[in-house]
C-alpha cells in the first residue's frame, strides 16, 4: 500500500512540477485529459484485467461515444428534418428491420435451399429499398446549408446526458460485436475489434448527414461556463484579482477545474464500483474464469455469456469516456481518431500500470498521458542535440528534426514491450 | 458489340484490379497464416512488415536509379526486391530473438503473443515513419502499361479501351511464382515437411527430431519474402503510404480467417474472395448497365452498391458472415 501511495504521489509531483516549470494552464489541461485518459484504462482493465479479452477497437467506442455528444446536445436543423428526416429515420428503420426478418428467418426455417435463398433475398430486396429511401433522404438533408449545417442536428438536451447515452451507444455496438466473437479463438475478437474501430471511423468521416463528416461539428454545448462570460462578470473579476489572478488566466483556470471536478466525480465513481465488482463473487467467478476458463466452464460458468457482459461493460466505459474527451474538446473531429493514440496508448496505459489492478490502471493512465505529452518536447531537443553538429540546411537534419513527432509510436512501442517483458505485471500488481 | 463493350468494361475496371489486388492480399494472407500456423499467433506486425519491407526496397530502388541502374521496361523495384527481403529477413530473425523468443520459451498464451506483436508494430510503424516519413511515395518506372487503352481500341475498334497495367501483370506472374515455389517447397523439401509437421503436431515433431528453432527461423524468412513482395507490389500498384499498409491489415486478416487460419490454400483462396467481393460491391456499375440493358431500364445513378469509402466494411462484413457460419474458415484451419 506503501509503494502505491508512493507511486501516485510521484505522478501527481510530474503534475505539479508541470504546474511550476511550464504553466498551471497546461498541468491542468494534460490532468483532465488524464483524468479520462484514467477511465478509458479503467474500461480497458475490466476486459483485460478481469477477463483475459483483448480489444484492439477502443478507438471505435470513443469515437462513438463523441458522435452521442453531438446526437444529445447540438440543437435539431429544423429544415433538414423537414426536407428528410422522416425519411431518414424510415431508411433507418427499414434496414434493421430487413436484418432483423433475415435473422428471423434463418432461425425459423428450416435448413435447405429455401431458407437460403430466402435469406438472401430479404436481404437484396432490403438493400434496394434502403438505398432507394436513404438516398434521397440523405440528399435533400445534406443540400440544407451544406456550409454550416447540412445534418440533422441533435435533441438539444444537455451535454452531461449525451455521456450515459455515449455509454449505451457503444455498449450496443460492443454487443453486436461480442455476440459474433466471442466464443470462437482468443485472437478473433482482437481482429473483430480492430475492423469495427475502422469501420465507425469511417462512418462518421463519410456521413455527412449524420454528423457533418470531415466538416466536423464544432461548437458543442458547453456543461461549464465560458471563460469570455466569465471575464465579464464583475463577481467574478473581483474575486480573480482578490486571488491576486489577472482575469483572462483565472477564467481559463476555473473552467479547467471545473471540468477536472465533473471527470473526478466520474472517475471514483467507477473506481468505486469496479472494486466493489471486482471484490464481489462476481468479480472471484470472473478472474476464476480468465484463470482456467476450462474448470470455470466444469464449475458450471457459462464463460462465453460472462465473456459478452463484461465486454459490454469495458466497451461502455470507453464510450462514456468518449463523451467526456469530445465534451472537453467541445468538438467533434472525426479526422482526429487515431488508432495509434486512441488505441494502443490506452494498451500502454492499462500494461503499464498494472493489468487487473484498477487503481494500476488509473495510475497507467496519468503517468502515460503526462509522457505522452512530454516526450515530444523532450524528444524535440534531443533530436536538435543530435543534428546540431550537422550543416544548417542540410536534407538529413530538416528529415531528422520533421520526423520527431513519429519518435512517440517508437517510444510508446519500446515501453510497450520492456514492461510485458521485464514486469508483466505492472507498476501496481493485481493482488 | 454492347455485349462485348460490356466485357471489356468489365474486365478493365473489375476483373483485372481484383485479380492484382487478390494476389496482393493472397501474399499478405499467406504470410500472416504461415506464422499461425507455426508460431500459433495472429501477427499483428505483418501489415506494418509489408511497409518496412516496401520501404527498404524503395530506398535501395532510389540508390540504384542514383547510379543509373535499370532493367527497363521492367521497373527498378523488381532489381531491388531481393535487398529489400535480405533486410526484412534480417530485420523479423533480430525481432524473433530479441522479443518473441523469450515468450515461446514461457509457452506464453497466444494471446500475449498477440500484445507483443502490437508492440513490434508500433515500433516498426514509428520506424518507417521516422526513416521516409508519413507520405505518399511512388517509386514505379518502367514500362506503365503492357496494353493501352488506345492501342485496345486501335486493335479491336471497339469503343471501350482495356488498359493492363505493367504493375498489374507484374503482380499477377510474381504471385503465381512465389505461390509455386512456397508450395514446393513446403510439399516437396524437407524443410517444408518439417515445418508442416510442426504445424501439425508439435509434440509428435520435436519427438520425431524436428529443431524447432531451425523452424521457427525458416517461417519468418518465409513471412519476410512473402511481406516484402505484397508490399511492394502493392506499393507498385497503387503507391506506397505507412497509413494504408496498416489498414490492409484487415483485408489481410480477413483473407486469412475466410480461408481457414493455418491453411496456406485458404489463405490465397481467401485473398481472391476479399478481392473481388470488394470491387465489385464498391465499382458503380452504370456503364456496364448501359451497355448490358436496353435504353429504357438504364440507371440514372452510379449504380453503386457502396461508396470506396466502406471497402474495409466489406472485408469485415465477410469476415462476420464467415465467423458466424464457418467460425474455422472456408478451407478447415488450426484452432487455438
Amino acid at each position: 500500500m506503501n509503494r502505491n501511495a508512493l507511486l501516485f504521489g510521484f505522478v501527481a509531483l510530474l503534475y505539479i512540477i508541470t504546474g511550476f516549470v511550464q504553466s498551471w494552464n497546461t498541468a491542468l489541461a494534460i490532468f483532465n485529459m488524464g483524468l479520462i485518459s484514467a477511465i478509458m484504462a479503467l474500461g480497458v482493465n475490466i476486459q483485460w484485467g478481469y477477463a483475459g479479452l483483448f480489444n484492439v477497437g477502443i478507438m471505435g467506442f470513443v469515437a462513438l461515444g463523441g458522435l452521442a455528444t453531438v446526437l444529445v446536445s447540438m440543437p435539431p436543423v429544423a429544415e433538414a428534418w423537414a426536407a428528410g428526416g422522416l425519411r431518414m429515420l424510415g431508411a433507418l428503420a427499414l434496414g434493421a428491420a430487413t436484418i432483423t426478418a433475415g435473422v428471423v428467418a434463418y432461425k425459423r426455417l428450416p435448413l435447405g435451399r429455401v431458407r437460403s435463398l430466402g435469406v438472401i433475398a430479404i436481404f437484396v430486396v432490403g438493400f434496394v429499398l434502403y438505398r432507394v429511401l436513404f438516398d434521397p433522404a440523405r440528399d435533400a438533408i445534406e443540400a440544407i446549408n451544406p456550409a454550416s449545417t447540412g445534418y440533422l442536428g441533435g435533441m438539444n438536451l444537455t451535454i452531461l446526458l449525451a455521456w450515459p447515452i455515449g455509454g449505451l451507444i457503444a455498449a450496443g455496438a460492443a454487443w453486436l460485436i461480442g455476440k459474433t466473437a466471442l466464443g470462437l479463438r482468443s485472437d478473433y475478437l482482437a481482429i473483430a475489434t480492430l475492423g469495427i474501430a475502422e469501420i465507425v471511423i469511417a462512418v462518421l468521416k463519410n456521413e455527412d448527414w449524420l454528423a457533418r463528416g470531415v466538416k466536423n461539428v464544432v461548437g458543442l454545448p458547453r456543461p461549464v461556463p465560458y471563460e469570455v462570460d466569465l471575464q465579464q462578470s464583475t463577481d467574478f473579476v473581483a474575486r480573480a484579482t482578490w486571488l491576486g489572478f489577472d482575469p483572462a488566466t483565472a477564467s481559463s483556470l476555473w473552467v479547467k477545474l471545473l471540468y477536472a471536478g465533473l471527470f473526478a466525480a466520474v472517475l471514483l465513481a467507477l473506481i468505486w464500483l469496479s472494486q466493489l465488482a471486482l471484490n464481489s463473487p462476481w468479480g472471484r467467478m470472473m478472474r476464476a474464469i480468465r484463470d482456467n476458463e476450462v474448470a470455470a466452464e466444469a464449475m458450471g460458468k457459462n464463460v462465453t455469456r460472462r465473456h459478452l457482459q463484461i465486454f459490454v461493460i469495458g466497451s461502455a466505459i470507453c464510450g462514456m469516456a468518449g463523451a467526456m474527451m469530445t465534451t472537453l474538446d467541445g468538438q467533434l473531429t472525426p479526422g482526429t481518431y487515431q488508432p495509434l493514440r486512441f488505441t494502443f496508448l490506452i494498451w500502454v496505459m492499462v500494461i503499464v500500470g498494472g493489468s487487473g489492478n484498477n487503481w494500476g490502471s488509473v495510475l497507467g493512465g496519468f503517468l502515460i498521458w503526462w509522457l505522452w505529452i512530454q516526450v515530444e518536447p523532450i524528444g524535440g531537443a534531443i533530436m536538435s542535440l543530435i543534428t546540431y553538429p550537422m550543416p544548417d540546411g542540410s536534407g538529413l537534419k530538416a528529415h531528422l528534426l520533421d520526423s520527431v513527432q513519429h519518435i512517440r509510436l517508437l517510444t510508446m512501442g519500446v515501453v510497450l514491450l520492456l514492461v510485458l517483458r521485464f514486469s508483466p505485471r505492472g507498476l501496481i500488481p493485481e493482488r | 458489340m454492347d455485349f462485348l463493350n460490356a466485357l471489356v468494361v468489365l474486365a478493365n475496371f473489375v476483373l483485372i484490379p481484383a485479380v492484382s489486388y487478390g494476389s496482393q492480399l493472397a501474399l499478405g494472407a499467406l504470410g500472416v497464416t504461415l506464422v499461425y500456423g507455426i508460431l500459433r499467433f495472429s501477427n499483428f506486425a505483418h501489415g506494418d512488415t509489408m511497409a518496412f519491407g516496401a520501404m527498404v526496397t524503395i530506398l535501395f530502388t532510389w540508390a540504384f536509379q542514383a547510379f543509373g541502374l535499370s532493367i527497363a521496361p521492367l521497373p527498378t523495384a523488381l532489381l531491388a526486391l531481393p535487398f529489400g527481403i535480405a533486410v526484412t529477413a534480417g530485420m523479423m530473425l533480430l525481432t524473433d530473438r530479441w522479443v518473441y523468443q523469450f515468450y515461446r520459451r514461457h509457452k506464453a498464451k497466444p494471446i500475449i503473443l498477440v500484445m507483443v506483436s502490437l508492440g513490434v508494430m508500433f515500433i516498426l510503424n514509428g520506424v518507417v515513419r521516422v526513416i521516409i516519413g508519413p507520405g505518399e511515395q511512388r517509386f514505379n518506372d518502367g514500362a506503365r502499361f503492357i496494353i493501352s487503352a488506345g492501342d485496345f481500341k486501335k486493335m479491336t475498334g471497339l469503343s471501350e479501351g482495356l488498359a493492363f497495367r505493367s504493375s498489374q501483370g507484374l503482380t499477377i506472374v510474381v504471385t503465381l511464382i512465389s505461390v509455386a515455389v512456397l508450395f514446393w517447397f513446403l510439399n516437396r523439401t524437407r524443410t517444408g515437411k518439417s515445418m508442416r509437421a510442426y504445424s501439425d503436431n508439435e509434440d509428435l515433431a520435436l519427438l520425431s527430431g524436428i529443431n524447432p528453432e531451425k523452424v521457427v527461423r525458416v517461417t519468418w524468412i518465409i513471412a519476410a519474402i512473402l511481406a516484402t513482395t505484397a508490399g511492394v507490389l502493392y506499393g507498385l500498384d497503387k503507391a506506397f503510404k505507412p497509413f494504408t499498409y496498416f489498414q490492409l491489415l484487415l483485408p489481410v486478416f480477413a483473407a486469412a480467417i475466410v480461408g481457414g487460419l493455418g491453411n496456406p490454400l485458404g489463405a490465397i483462396a481467401g485473398g481472391y474472395i476479399i478481392a473481388f467481393s470488394e470491387v465489385t460491391l464498391t465499382y458503380a456499375w452504370k456503364k456496364v448497365a448501359t451497355y448490358m440493358l436496353p435504353d429504357s431500364l438504364a440507371p440514372d445513378g452510379l449504380a453503386q452498391l457502396l461508396s470506396t469509402d466502406y471497402k474495409y466494411a466489406v472485408s469485415f462484413t465477410i469476415l462476420v458472415i464467415v465467423l458466424i457460419f464457418k467460425p474455422y474458415g472456408l478451407f478447415r484451419g488450426k484452432a487455438v
